[in-house]
């Protein structure tokens, strides 16, 4: 509500100021000559002085801390180009470190792993041989007991013949009879029990 | 209606009555707002340019924006040669701008909507763009008016042609900006007028209008001060770089 009065209070006092100055014109105020002397001589006067205060104070200062701006940006875009390649050449150091590091230690690490398999081949080698030479004495022992196995089948044989001979029929037979029959059996058929 | 739309442009005298010989140089509500102006632009760009910091804070970057702006609409139109006339486009500009705009406020005088203010300056463009034309040409300035490939059957009806649209440059420059700043204001001063008469019922739409127009003519006292410097440009790259 008082908004609404001031708003017309303003728009009142409007027609009231129009109605003191209504009277007295007439036509175009601008094409009235009385002061248009005095407004060439103050636009000369007042822009005048405006061009040389501009031109000679202001402007050159405007321009200098333009100038100045800018250079300072152009220095500081200058100063991160350089930190930029610096880290650039840093971070390939770093990079060539790591990767050496690296070689050296897979190098290191086959090395190692080399080393760790000759030890083990050399003493799987060993034990190989001693295996070896633990089987062939047990053949060998096998070999002579196999050999020595016939003959001893043998005279057992001909043994319990004679043995079986005088019980059975109450004689005396020939010991080297027997054994040439044994001798003939095993010569016969030997193969078959012996496996040789 | 109450009131008299022209009544704005009255002119009237502030203080005693100053006299030089035949002539009246009295200190005038015009004389008042050249001096507004001419101080507000004086403190503002004085201000906007005293501390120069990195990142610069309203006033010094509306001094920056403007010094730029306008170097750039001369560096656009008339080229680089036209360096040593930056100040005095620029102090153009901003006086004509600062002179439309101070006139959108209530109860302001505008003082570019005098004819004789727009035509002095108009003519004084006109007289400093014709010296620079024969100092920088001599008599080959006049080759302006004689365009280049043009029939000899039509020659001279074009450097008539030529003549008078050169010579008719400080009336156009000047009641441009006068025509535009009267009509704007005297259309202002004419919706306000309906508003009042037509009271609490009706005013509204002539008072919706009338803010309307305010927008208008803040962008009108903008673009025509823009106009006027762009148009000195136009003239002095005429006088600097003889294109015909």
């Amino acid at each position: 509500m008082i908004k609404k009065i001031v708003f017309q209070l303003v728009f009142f006092s409007f027609l009231t100021f129009e109605k003191v100055f209504a009277a007295e014109s007439g036509g175009m105020p601008q094409l009235n000559p009385e002061f248009w002397f005095s407004q060439i001589f103050w636009l000369t006067l007042t822009f005048g002085l405006l061009y040389l205060a501009l031109s000679k104070l202001i402007l050159p200062k405007i321009s200098a801390n333009l100038e100045s701006r800018k250079s300072q940006i152009s220095d500081n875009i200058e100063a991160a180009d350089k930190q930029r390649e610096e880290s650039e050449i840093k971070l390939t150091e770093y990079e060539k470190i790591i990767s050496n590091s690296k070689n050296e230690a897979k190098s290191i690490y086959n090395q190692a792993r080399e080393k760790a398999l000759k030890d083990i081949n050399a003493k799987k080698d060993i034990l190989d041989k001693q295996i070896d030479e633990e089987i062939r004495k047990a053949e060998d022992e096998i070999n002579l007991l196999r050999k020595d196995a016939p003959t001893k089948i043998n005279k057992i044989a001909i043994d319990t013949a004679s043995e079986l001979t005088k019980k059975l029929i109450g004689a005396e037979v020939n010991n080297s009879n027997i054994s040439a029959i044994v001798n003939d059996l095993f010569k016969r058929d030997g193969e078959k029990y012996y496996g040789n | 209606m109450a009131a008299n739309p022209m009544t704005q442009f009255e002119v009237y005298r502030i203080g005693p009555e100053i006299k030089i010989g035949e002539f009246d140089i009295s200190f005038t509500n015009a004389s008042l707002f050249m001096v507004i102006s001419s101080i507000a632009i004086l403190i503002i760009f004085n201000i906007g340019s005293k501390k120069n910091s990195l990142l610069p804070n309203k006033l010094q970057l509306l001094a920056e924006l403007s010094y730029t702006f306008v170097s750039k609409m001369i560096g656009d139109t008339a080229g680089s040669k036209a360096r040593p006339y930056f100040a005095f486009i620029f102090s153009l500009f901003m006086f004509v701008l600062f002179c439309n705009m101070l006139g959108m406020i209530p109860y302001t005088f505008t003082v570019t909507s005098h004819i004789i203010v727009t035509f002095m300056l108009a003519s004084f463009i006109f007289i400093g763009v014709t010296i620079i034309g024969f100092i920088k040409h001599g008599f080959g300035y006049l080759k302006l008016f004689v365009p280049s490939g043009v029939p000899a059957v039509l020659l001279p009806l074009i450097v008539i042609i030529e003549i008078i649209s050169y010579l008719s440059r400080p009336i156009s420059l000047s009641v441009r900006l006068f025509a535009n700043m009267m009509a704007g204001h005297t259309m202002m001063k004419v919706f306000g007028g309906f508003v009042i008469s037509l009271g609490i019922v009706g005013g509204w739409l002539p008072l919706s209008f009338s803010v309307a127009l305010t927008g208008l003519e803040i962008l009108v006292a903008f673009l025509q001060a823009y106009v006027f410097a762009i148009l000195t440009c136009i003239y002095l790259n005429d006088a600097l770089n003889l294109h015909h």
